[in-house]
């Protein structure tokens, strides 16, 4: 794979919101306004950069056992960083966000791309493939605020564009829901069905996938037989 | 008491975790396929919920006495993963069924966003340690709540015809999530109405 496909791959065919279903939490809950969309988005691009090249690094030191409490001290401390300098240089955004900035740490996008992708390639490579899945990820998120925005309070990134008819229930939670899924149908209709769209929740990409979703026996089947063998 | 009460149900109800505040939506979505999984996931987290509250409130107020506040998201990351995983042991040893009704689900809750978020909201609501720990217990049976009934809806789903083509699968199961957290707005103010 060449260096310009894993960028745009992250953008739209392997987009992290819409197609692989990935950070479903913050997606709802921080896209009220465009600005608050982009904001989240970009914070969280910059997480997803340094951990990804941190752990890029480090991942012949890195012991397998213990690999996911490890990429979660790294993501944590980057984590710790953006919300220190949200916190001096955008007062603004960092109480609008509140939080969920912290909760970067626990964002699937993040854990699932040092699990899935940075633990196994080049730190370049980890790095362009941060900055596609986040720009991926900030424009799915900007998209969604802008339709929220504009719905539920008649602004575009804050400036006015009607007035008097909007509605408010498009900035709660239902909207939330709403806006989301329509999203995710309208990009199933105008693909007919052919978008790799995942056809179920559980986070394909995620670390912990394998135990995510499947039913119960399964689960347990895959918990006791790893640790049968220690 | 009265004021205990008032955070319970608030949290339950008006601010509930997955319907209003959108914590834990990736096994709202995911492990709400059958009833019986979802309400096992919902103890899991009400279990996991106390716990963590009762192991990172008293943490917050040493890193306060050292001045290293800010170090709070990587100490509580930390301490639930390393409970979650001392639970998992001690279950497993020394309560065989508990664990088998429960332990599936305990490595799942350690990066669910619903602990970490019930831990630092208590701290920044400046809750006493006995309110911290209802509001846990709140916030865990709103969600095993919103599980259960999400549950109910998506069994019955499953079997419906009759929807557009475009809005199969996904789509149609976020819908049902707005109409279920409308319901739920159905309840602001009741809480005021009862304490206030």
């Amino acid at each position: 794979m060449n260096k310009l496909q894993i960028i745009t791959k992250g953008i739209i065919k392997e987009n992290p919101v819409l197609v692989l279903l990935l950070g479903t939490c913050p997606t709802l809950a921080t896209t009220t306004g465009a600005i608050n969309g982009l904001g989240m988005g970009v914070s969280t691009m910059a997480v997803l950069i340094c951990s990804n090249i941190v752990i890029s690094i480090l991942k012949n030191i890195i012991p397998d056992k213990v690999r996911i409490p490890c990429y979660i001290v790294v993501i944590a401390a980057f984590v710790t960083i953006v919300q220190l300098l949200l916190k001096a240089y955008l007062p603004a955004l960092d109480k609008s966000l509140g939080l969920f900035i912290p909760r970067i740490v626990v964002n699937c996008i993040i854990l699932g791309r040092a699990e899935m992708f940075a633990s196994k390639n080049t730190i370049l490579d980890s790095a362009l493939d941060g900055i596609g899945m986040g720009i991926g990820f900030t424009l799915a998120l900007g998209c969604m605020g802008l339709i929220r925005e504009f719905l539920g309070d008649g602004t575009l990134f804050n400036f006015e564009v009607y007035h008097g008819t909007s509605a408010g229930i498009f900035l709660l939670a239902p909207g939330g829901f709403f806006v989301f899924a329509i999203l995710i149908a309208a990009i199933n209709f105008f693909t007919k069905g052919k978008a790799p769209i995942k056809k179920e929740f559980g986070c394909g990409s995620c670390a912990m996938s394998e135990l995510c979703g499947i039913s119960e026996e399964e689960a347990l089947q895959k918990l006791t037989g790893g640790k049968g063998a220690e | 008491m009265k004021e205990i009460l008032a955070i319970m149900l608030m949290v339950i109800l008006t601010n509930n975790f997955v319907l209003s505040k959108f914590l834990g939506i990736c096994p709202f979505l995911g492990v709400s396929k059958k009833t019986d999984s979802a309400v096992g996931m919902g103890a899991a987290v009400i279990f996991v919920m106390v716990l963590a509250t009762a192991a990172t409130w008293p943490l917050q107020q040493i890193l306060n006495s050292h001045g290293i506040g800010y170090l709070q998201t990587i100490v509580f990351i930390l301490v639930i993963a390393a409970l979650v995983q001392l639970v998992e042991m001690t279950l497993k040893k020394f309560m065989p069924p508990l664990y088998k009704s429960l332990g599936v689900y305990l490595p799942l809750i350690t990066t669910n966003c619903a602990v970490l978020g019930v831990c630092i909201l208590n701290i920044d609501e400046g809750y006493t340690y006995i309110q911290a720990l209802f509001c846990s217990l709140g916030a865990g049976i709103g969600f095993l709540l919103a599980m259960w009934l999400f549950a109910g809806l998506r069994e019955k789903m499953e079997n419906s015809k009759g929807i557009p083509a475009c809005f199969q699968g996904i789509p149609i199961t976020l819908i049902a999530a707005a109409i279920l957290s409308m319901a739920f707005m159905g309840f602001s103010g009741v809480v005021d109405g009862i304490f206030g």
